[in-house]
């Protein structure tokens, strides 16, 4: 059997088969290996320019896409929205195909309007890999969080996995609910009714409004950010963010009355004392820094399969 | 199609011993030797060695790494196929060590040169032997030869080497297949 991923461009998860993702985690295993040894390199993107192209702010999955490109010996680019013509007026198309004219061939995108990624991979000729939508989709964080519970649980296949927080505004939860369905997994989300989308019940998804009981049914715990920069400056989803961390933050006291021990996970960044406290996120419990540190083998992986699929330029 | 048996069961055994006991005339209790079989096909004739080896020399530390040449390979994005990585597990250093890379079939060189450049990340080797099952004499696309040869073959690049091992459900032989 051949195996190749099904996909040219990773816009999300929803497009994503359960044989793409297993050839992703296989590829992440070996970069992981590669990770750990002194000389944390390895040569296979040599020929390879990709242009990291940031239209919104990111300390770590921009960092983490940097080192993923370093570490395969590609060449990079970065760009970064506030310090460029964008401000001058320039349309999305044309400023991207104004960095491939250099010769780019995959574009690292992150921007503020979902299906950003997807028009761009409809208008330009590179290999493009979503680094987050707008409220839509951010595919290799949620790779990176199902890769995490596979290697903390050993399987992601019947688990369950409650999505707790401002699942309206996180893209975060969107890629995860597809990409954990595609695994098998069972997905609940956890918030107030202001924050979880209407119908979104008819992704397969359970819905519970009380963190005690959707932490008392999972096994993992995704505490996910109370997105302000993304909530409508005029529409209070809830009254305050103090009542919000009463009712829906988690404490090391409510973790440890649980019948069972369950994994908690963050996204980043912690708003610490808002959706966890910092005794959660620094538990033996909480797997946020293994997150980080599988975010660079799984976008090495996701890199270095699309990194295959581009054309090679004939008569060079 | 026809093909031809090269090494059946029973030469097969010969042969390993043989590869055996060449190893051992030339790095005694292996104290300074590691041994690493290349992914994927080689490491099937690397265990079938290690085993030997420590059933010959009981009171030697054999120490046994596999590598995988896949990141370091040359035609990424030019055979049209996608390279797939396998598992590499070097739980030492390779700093000053004598190297014994191994790998069923010797053909062009270039897997052999992607494995040599593998082990360098490993640390600087003090020197880096070859062995290989058999040996496509006259069809090195690169300046490769091996130290220890089970069989040399001359053929064309229209047949294929086969290698089947006990461990895959069949038995231990080689063949070479024509179409």
């Amino acid at each position: 059997m051949e195996k190749t991923l099904s996909i040219k461009h990773l816009l999300g998860t929803k497009d994503l088969t359960l044989q793409d993702v297993e050839l992703i985690f296989s590829q992440a295993d070996e970069f992981k290996e590669v990770l750990s040894r002194p000389i944390k390199k390895v040569p296979s993107l040599r020929d390879i320019t990709i242009a990291n192209i940031f239209f919104e702010n990111s300390t770590r999955t921009r960092l983490s896409f940097e080192l993923a490109q370093k570490r395969l010996s590609a060449d990079i680019v970065n760009f970064a929205a506030a310090s460029s013509s964008v401000k001058k007026g320039e349309t999305l198309v044309d400023t991207v195909n104004n960095i491939l004219a250099m010769k780019v061939d995959m574009v690292v995108m992150r921007h503020a309007s979902p299906g950003a990624a997807q028009f761009l991979s409809q208008h330009i000729n590179a290999a493009i890999v979503n680094a987050g939508d707008g409220t839509h989709e951010h595919p290799t964080q949620a790779l990176l969080d199902a890769y995490s519970i596979r290697e903390k649980l050993g399987t992601v296949k019947g688990k369950k996995v409650a999505i707790v927080g401002d699942i309206t505004h996180s893209r975060v939860a969107l890629s995860n609910i597809h990409l954990l369905k595609t695994l098998g997994a069972e997905v609940m989300l956890c918030g107030p009714t202001t924050l979880i989308p209407k119908h979104i019940e008819s992704l397969g998804v359970k819905v519970e409004h009380n963190l005690r009981n959707a932490l008392e049914w999972c096994d993992v715990a995704n505490m996910l950010r109370i997105q302000l920069e993304r909530q409508d400056v005029d529409v209070r989803y809830f009254p305050s963010l103090r009542e919000y961390s009463l009712q829906y933050g988690l404490d090391k006291q409510l973790l440890d009355s649980l019948s069972k021990k369950i994994v908690i996970m963050h996204p980043g960044p912690i708003n610490r004392g808002v959706e966890i406290t910092s005794d959660v996120a620094d538990s033996d419990q909480s797997i946020i820094l293994q997150q980080v540190e599988n975010g660079v083998a799984i976008r090495m992986a996701v890199i270095y399969l699309l990194a295959q699929n581009i054309e090679t330029r004939k008569g060079m | 199609m026809s093909q031809i048996t090269l090494i059946d069961s029973k030469l097969m055994s010969l042969v390993i011993t043989r590869l055996c006991h060449q190893l051992i005339e030339n790095h005694d209790d292996f104290s300074e030797t590691v041994i690493i079989g290349m992914q994927p096909r080689g490491i099937l004739l690397a265990e079938n060695v290690v085993d030997k080896l420590r059933a010959i020399q009981p009171k030697s530390n054999i120490r046994y790494g596999i590598i995988d040449p896949t990141f370091y390979r040359d035609d990424f994005r030019q055979s049209g196929k996608q390279l797939i990585a396998r598992p590499t597990e070097i739980p030492f250093n390779l700093e000053g060590q004598r190297v014994v890379l191994i790998d069923d079939v010797l053909y062009t060189g270039r897997t052999v040169r992607a494995g040599l450049e593998g082990l360098m990340e490993y640390g600087r080797p003090k020197s880096v032997e070859l062995m290989v099952l058999i040996d496509r004499r006259f069809s090195r696309q690169l300046p490769i030869e091996p130290t220890y040869i089970g069989k040399s073959i001359d053929s064309y690049d229209n047949q294929e080497v086969r290698v089947m091992w006990k461990k895959d459900g069949g038995e231990d032989k080689v063949i070479l297949v024509s179409d």
